[in-house]
């Protein structure tokens, strides 16, 4: 099982339609996909037309009262799963804290301390069931995101072609330095690309270049992007013969090779 | 992963019926749901070919074996026994492991957890590959239409679950279906699906098509069980929608004009102690004449080597029957001696015609074994006889299949059931002609019930007297008579089976069974030398015969050897168990109908 997570710690910047649509081209692919919209925004659970809503809630799931395989909910897609948003996700720091009290070692203040690794440990039982794992998670720095950070194989890091977002990139790499252990690769690729503005331009073609972590493959800043969340479905689903499409098949494909690349090397 | 499906059946008598019946269905769920055709509607198109071998072993041991064909490749789906549910809800297909995930699925509150529909565009299937009930083994190349022995059968799940089955039979296709399923989604409020309605259309392929009712299943969606419970019940409750109570495999059996188990190399007869003798001999004969027909296309086409085998029994059973009752064919409209004579020459024709090649099946069929038990010689030392073997057989059997499709051997046949069937359904004589034997009994004017209690009681008084003349000093012939006695004594139990007792006649049995083991290994191992030795002179002669082989060929024989002076030596306490005080009673209390120690 490979866990891929969308993060950045803005929001807006493509995370939930990038986990959308590569997990749907992940489970086409043939492989057996879960998608977790750890978002209480819910609009990974909004666009595959299911309803934001665990039982429970994310303090059930947390806790491991109800199991996280509880939870899951069939796409309309073959290989396709779901694990929805819940609005007491929003609550998912002090959950994952409260989790993880009350004994061992490992505090929460250490960069990859017990309560960041909750979430793995909550996924791991998922390993024999799916061969891909997505995480949307809402933009923050958070112990929510550092649990992610945490699961995580590859984090695919969604980057608007400005001149801060390589601080971004190298303040995430930083971070992710700094982890004892488990340390995901990370694989940045810009989104919202408008290839009309010079700035776009330079900047996508001189990171694309000079940084090993940052993907070729560019997503356009398309309508047809912006229309899944009225579609309800992935892009590749009701517009398939569109450059959105292909750049999002270029991602996933760049996505493939570069897991087995540093899984080889 | 696993979908679990409600199963339903278009009622209806034709074609146009079972239309009316889903457009009805459809209908029903519309009330509840958004129905939409998935891939515009175009139905997805299969072929289901279910296997076993011919003397239905998987069947016996309630199995199902089926290979669903794919655009690329297949797969072979083993599945649990064939039974009806008892909430009239199964699988699409209907067989047990599945009626068992459907109920759960379609009636408690708490549907399999692991339940999503994985691959709605596929035909559904009775043996799900995701139902952990069923097992599934994906095949590429693999012709459904053709016989496969299990050695063809790449190595699998499937395979090492059934291998020590079936062997040596060969896996035969029992009836295939083409069908074309249809899904369509069923839609909540959300426009997300929640549930799935798959019709499978399915029929019997040939020039004249044989359609069975279409099969109507809700397949769940991971995570919505409670649409898909609605759903079954709104598909449950249209008009000429019946629960599936059986599954495809069943209809399609049906449809084919089989019946499961339709052949076994049992001597199972309907014949009953106050029917005349002379009746009854001729339907024993005939059952058996029945397998030895029934195996001759398997033998002739060397689809495995237990056509052959069956055949043997059954000519071997023949002669058996003639020598313990033959004398009651005779009489008004029965056998002449001189026809008695010719069939019983023929007979015996037939089984010496067939011996050569099954000594040869059996020194094949246990080659791996044999090279395994060597500890001096490498089993790799053994190859060039295996080579040697093979084609010895190859020669041996085109002697045999000539000789089953020579004049002599259809003749036989074709006058065997004539004169049987005319005994069988003629009136039964009054007045017996001298049998070959020389017996002038009346035994054509006797009932089957005095006929069976007679004959039974002289194969085991014969075999006692025989068995008690043995000592250790006694030659090897002697017991391997003794062998022949035990047979006879053996076939005379299971023809008269109907009239016994079933617990005191498996009291006999089992002791006698055991007794014809330890003889049985005994003269096999002695005849295994005894060929071994003649192989490999043979072989010499052919100058194919390494030293390695023989060395390794005589290491065989050793350990042959070593078995029969095993079985010589178990004999005084077979055959003591078998014909003591305790033996008497069993048999005296089975003839006299009563249940014997």
């Amino acid at each position: 099982m490979r866990i891929y997570a969308t993060y950045n710690i803005k929001g807006g910047v493509g995370k939930t339609t990038t986990a959308v649509n590569l997990a749907f081209l992940a489970a086409e692919s043939g492989l057996r996909t879960v998608l977790w919209d750890l978002d209480p925004q819910g609009a990974a659970s909004f666009m595959f037309r299911v309803k934001p809503k665990v039982k429970g809630g994310g303090k059930a799931l947390i806790r491991g009262k109800r199991p996280l395989d509880d939870a899951i909910k069939g796409t309309d897609f073959d290989n396709l799963d779901l694990i929805p948003a819940d609005f007491t996700y929003r609550n998912m720091d002090l959950l994952l804290e409260a989790a993880s009290s009350g004994g061992g070692s490992g505090g929460g203040d250490v960069p990859g301390g017990k309560p960041a690794r909750k979430l793995a440990k909550l996924l791991a039982p998922l390993a024999d069931e799916y061969d891909a794992v997505f995480l949307d998670c809402p933009p923050s720095v958070s112990l929510v995101s550092e649990n992610v950070l945490q699961a995580a194989d590859v984090i695919l890091v969604p980057l608007i072609p400005t001149t801060l977002s390589v601080r971004t990139l190298e303040q995430l790499a930083a971070f992710v330095g700094e982890f004892n252990g488990h340390r995901p690769e990370l694989l940045a690729f810009f989104s919202m690309v408008d290839r009309r503005k010079k700035l776009h331009r330079e900047i996508t073609e001189k990171l694309s270049v000079e940084r090993t972590e940052v993907a070729r493959t560019v997503i356009p800043a398309l309508s047809v992007i912006e229309t899944m969340s009225v579609e309800r479905a992935p892009v590749a689903v009701f517009a398939p013969n569109t450059a959105a499409t292909r750049a999002y098949r270029g991602l996933w494909t760049e996505l493939r090779a570069f897991g087995e690349e540093r899984s080889t090397s | 992963m696993t979908p679990a499906q409600a199963g339903f059946i278009a009622g209806g008598h034709d074609e146009r019926g079972w239309d009316e019946t889903v457009a009805g269905a459809l209908e029903a769920l519309g009330t509840a749901f958004d129905v939409v055709p998935d891939r515009g509607g175009r139905p997805a198109a299969g072929r289901r070919t279910w296997l076993d071998t011919f003397d239905w072993r998987l069947h016996r041991a309630g199995l199902t074996l089926e290979y669903a064909g794919r655009p690329r490749g297949g797969e072979l789906l083993l599945s649990g026994s064939v039974a009806q549910s008892a909430s009239g809800i199964a699988g699409v297909g209907g067989n047990a492991a599945n009626a068992a995930n459907a109920a759960n699925a379609a009636n408690s509150a708490s549907a399999p957890s692991a339940a999503s529909v994985r691959n709605p565009a596929n035909p559904p299937t009775p043996a799900n590959p995701a139902d952990p009930a069923v097992i599934s083994q994906p095949l590429i190349g693999w012709q459904a239409a053709r016989p496969h022995l299990m050695c063809e059968l790449p190595d699998g799940p499937v395979a090492s679950r059934i291998g020590d089955l079936v062997a040596p039979r060969a896996l035969l296709p029992v009836v295939t279906v083409s069908n074309a399923t249809t899904t369509h989604r069923l839609l909540n409020e959300d426009g997300k699906t929640v549930a799935r309605l798959l019709i499978d259309r399915a029929s019997i392929p040939g020039p004249h098509p044989a359609p069975l009712a279409p099969r109507l299943a809700i397949t769940e969606v991971r995570g919505y069980a409670g649409d898909a419970r609605a759903a079954a019940r709104l598909l449950g409750a249209a008009p000429g929608v019946e629960p599936a109570a059986t599954s495809t495999y069943t209809e399609a059996l049906r449809a084919a004009g089989r019946r499961p188990g339709d052949y076994s190399n049992k001597v199972d007869t309907d014949i009953s102690a106050g029917r005349p003798a002379s009746q009854a001999a001729a339907t024993i004969l005939l059952r058996l004449l029945d397998t030895i027909e029934a195996n001759i296309p398997g033998v002739l086409a060397d689809t495995d080597t237990e056509f052959l085998h069956d055949l043997r029994v059954s000519v071997r059973r023949s002669r058996s029957a003639l020598k313990l009752f033959g004398d009651a064919l005779t009489g008004r409209d029965g056998l002449t001696e001189d026809e008695a004579g010719r069939f019983a020459a023929d007979l015996k024709w037939v089984g010496d015609l067939t011996t050569p090649t099954r000594d040869l099946d059996v020194h094949l069929l246990d080659f791996d074994d044999t090279a395994r038990s060597l500890s001096a010689a490498k089993p790799d030392d053994l190859e060039p006889f295996r080579v040697y073997l093979e084609q010895r057989r190859r020669r041996e059997f085109r002697t045999l299949t000539r000789g089953l499709k020579s004049a002599r051997f259809t003749g036989l046949t074709r006058d065997w059931r004539d004169r049987l069937t005319t005994i069988r359904d003629g009136n039964p004589g009054t007045r017996a002609a001298p049998a070959r034997s020389g017996r002038t009994q009346q035994a054509a004017g006797e009932t089957t019930g005095t006929l069976a209690m007679e004959r039974t009681h002289g194969a085991f008084a014969k075999t006692v007297r025989r068995g008690a003349a043995i000592t250790p000093e006694s030659p090897a012939e002697t017991l391997h008579d003794l062998r022949k006695r035990a047979k006879e004594l053996r076939y005379a139990l299971e023809f008269f089976a109907p009239l016994h007792d079933r617990a005191a006649q498996a009291k006999v049995v089992g002791e006698l069974k055991r007794l014809q083991d330890c003889l049985g290994e005994f003269q096999d191992t002695e005849v295994q030398v005894g060929e071994i030795r003649a192989l490999a002179t043979a072989m010499l002669a052919a100058g194919e015969a390494p030293a390695v082989t023989l060395l390794a060929m005589g290491e065989v024989t050793a350990g042959l050897a070593l078995r029969q002076r095993a079985a010589r030596e178990d004999f005084g306490r077979r055959f003591a168990a078998f014909a003591g005080i305790d033996g008497q009673r069993r048999i005296s209390a089975l003839l006299r109908g009563k249940p014997g120690r």
